[in-house]
């Protein structure tokens, strides 16, 4: 699994992807599941080359391979676990921009006639803060 | 298909300068909410249904530019306490396929700037990365994070 806060496992992610070999499978892992063959098909570099190559990125946890008879097929994994972290990521800065735009919507607004002060309900922390102050004096 | 299931919850808070009656009513009226709920992206078309009670429905439907996808929000409200709190449920599609099904909880509570806004928000974000869209994506952030990475080891 890929851990950004693991440093050892970021500069092992980074070494995989160092090299252009590397970083030419991973782009095409990122179509979908590839034979040890079709990798190699685009590459001028030998099968046992290739074969190297994805033992790094494996290594690495960037890919993972199964071999099912004589096939050896490798696809991406990490990078999914990766992209969710990003998605989630997406939907809590797209809350963040929303309670952005709610702020100016309601600088919008004429001013409230209800007083609120005194109406509104008072939260047990404001008056816990409330009796502490007065604790203090 | 590759089936799984991330959790994850994060809760937002914010202070706005407006009472909780005020606040709560800009997510109670459709037509105050359309003023800053969205969309976050550009769309090319937007409908918007909201009916906003107890076991009523929401639905927005939305054909974004870029990425090109439809992407569709389906809520149900599920607790309302006027001006203190809303519970609903929701799920989001894109291109037709479930990618998450959600809790959000919004609660606002008088606060001396005004109101204090909870967003908490529990999420089953579902077997959306099995798509070369978002593999592709991924991979290009890595790449990039990579490039970013190796500027600042030889500078």
């Amino acid at each position: 699994m890929l851990k950004y806060a693991d440093g050892d496992t970021v500069s092992l992610t980074f070494q995989a992807l160092a090299d252009p070999t590397r970083r030419t499978i991973v782009e095409r892992l990122s179509l979908g599941s590839a034979s040890v063959s079709e990798l190699a098909a685009p590459l001028s570099v030998s099968l046992p080359a290739v074969h190297q190559h994805l033992q790094v990125l494996e290594h690495s946890g960037l890919v993972r391979s199964e071999k099912v008879g004589r096939v050896r097929t490798s696809h991406l994994e990490p990078t999914m676990l990766q992209t969710v972290e990003n998605w989630i990521e997406q939907r809590r800065a797209m809350w963040e921009r929303r309670l952005d735009r709610l702020d100016a919507y309601l600088a919008t607004l004429p001013p409230e006639v209800t007083p609120s002060a005194g109406t509104e309900p008072v939260r047990k922390a404001d008056q816990a803060d409330q009796a502490g102050k007065e604790g203090n004096r | 298909m590759n089936r799984t299931v991330v959790h994850d919850t994060f809760v937002l808070e914010r202070r706005y300068g407006a009472s909780p009656r005020r606040v709560f009513g800009a997510w109670s009226n459709q037509a105050a909410k359309e003023q800053w709920w969205g969309p976050d992206e550009q769309v090319e078309a937007f409908e918007h249904a909201m009916d906003f009670r107890i076991g009523g429905r929401e639905t927005i439907n939305a054909k974004l530019v870029e990425p090109a996808a439809t992407v569709s929000f389906e809520a149900l409200y599920q607790d309302i306490v006027d001006g203190e709190r809303i519970v609903y449920s929701y799920e989001m599609a894109m291109n037709g396929r479930r990618i998450s099904v959600s809790v959000a909880t919004v609660e606002f509570l008088s606060d001396p700037a005004g109101t204090l806004l909870i967003l908490t928000e529990q999420g089953a974000y579902l077997d959306g990365l099995d798509t070369r869209a978002q593999r592709e994506q991924g991979t290009a952030q890595l790449l990039a994070q990579l490039t970013t990475y190796l500027e600042k080891e030889t500078s």
